[in-house]
């Protein structure tokens, strides 16, 4: 984790978190599998939530995928990084002890409701006290 | 004189029948042509009166949308009929699909919220970005705005229907169609007979 400056937002210095993460996933609908006529597609997106000094609650997408009608519903992906920067809003991830990562997705049916569905099983990870130093080049 | 006038019958003359009759027939069809204007009038006011119904019930201004661009397929295509509500106290979370407008733009945007940074208070900040966008969308915000606020959102999507919005698209596209579409409704309305 690095404090750098956001040069795509607001031009202030903010914490940079870096995280690699396994899933292993079976989406289901009850017992069957969630592509059932209506269900087009999924949009799978892991999320990070925590709380800062500044702000009482933070959601940050650190990756996505799109999972058509037809695809495997199981997931079993190994030591991916975050397809997005995970920037704080401020200095909040130094020490922060409890980031909690969870799995959700959105339906997109062939027309119809669009329901956001959040997985069961998530996994809380500390970020640790001090900054990585940044290598020069 | 006038007592030749006493014996001789009062013939009228010959085209005052007939147009007689012909005055009938233009009072009737006035009023027929009222009445079809009034039922007319009628249909558009409770067509006026539903969307107006759907705003109050959705909360938001604009309940029924219509994707503009490819920038969420494949969930969503140009054509696609989005329906909105828009709930005060339904809060903004990461992952959930917005309609917004940028502060002096007219045309919504249907995006992906990707980040969001809630206050003690519920002041809540944003960003949005297209499923099918490399990047997120602060180059489409205004100058110098980097987040997006409560106020700038129109709706969330909570329900869709594929194609159905494609006649607005060719309507706005092709304006004779649209005058048309509009001639072929008036003259029905208008020319249909109550039986």
């Amino acid at each position: 984790r690095k404090n750098v400056e956001d040069f795509t937002g607001p031009r202030e210095r903010s914490d940079l978190g870096f995280v690699t993460f396994d899933i292993t996933a079976d989406i289901l609908h009850g017992k069957k599998s969630i592509f059932d006529w209506n269900v087009k597609q999924l949009f799978l997106y892991l999320s990070a939530e925590y709380s800062t000094k500044n702000n009482a609650l933070n959601q940050v997408v650190l990756w996505d995928k799109i999972m058509l009608r037809g695809d495997n519903p199981r997931l079993f992906l190994k030591d991916m990084k975050s397809k997005y920067f995970f920037f704080d809003d401020g200095n909040g991830l130094k020490g922060n002890r409890n980031i909690t990562l969870t799995l959700s997705w959105n339906v997109v049916p062939n027309a119809g409701i669009l329901p956001l569905v959040t997985g069961s099983g998530h996994v809380s990870v500390p970020f640790p006290d001090t900054y990585e130093t940044t290598k020069s080049y | 004189a006038s007592g030749r006038e006493r014996l001789l019958p009062r013939l009228r003359p010959f085209p005052r029948p007939a147009m007689d009759l012909f005055g009938d027939l233009r009072r009737m069809n006035k009023r027929q042509l009222y009445y079809q204007v009034l039922n007319f009038a009628m249909i558009v006011s409770s067509a006026l009166m539903i969307w107006k119904g759907l705003i109050v019930i959705t909360g938001s201004e604009s309940p029924i949308v219509v994707v503009l661009s490819g920038s969420m397929e494949p969930a969503f295509h140009r054509g696609d009929l989005l329906f909105l509500t828009n709930f005060h106290n339904d809060p903004i979370r990461a992952g959930e699909i917005v309609v917004f407008k940028v502060e002096g733009r007219d045309i919504p945007i249907v995006h992906r919220v990707i980040k969001i940074h809630e206050k003690e208070n519920g002041n809540i900040k944003f960003l949005t970005k297209g499923d099918n966008n490399e990047v997120d969308d602060r180059g489409l915000y205004k100058e110098g705005q980097n987040w997006l606020e409560k106020k700038d959102v129109v709706g969330r999507a909570r329900g869709f229907l594929p194609y159905v919005g494609m006649v607005t698209i060719i309507m706005n596209d092709y304006p004779k169609f649209k005058y048309a579409l509009l001639a072929v409704m008036g003259a029905y309305v208008l020319l249909k007979r109550e039986s």
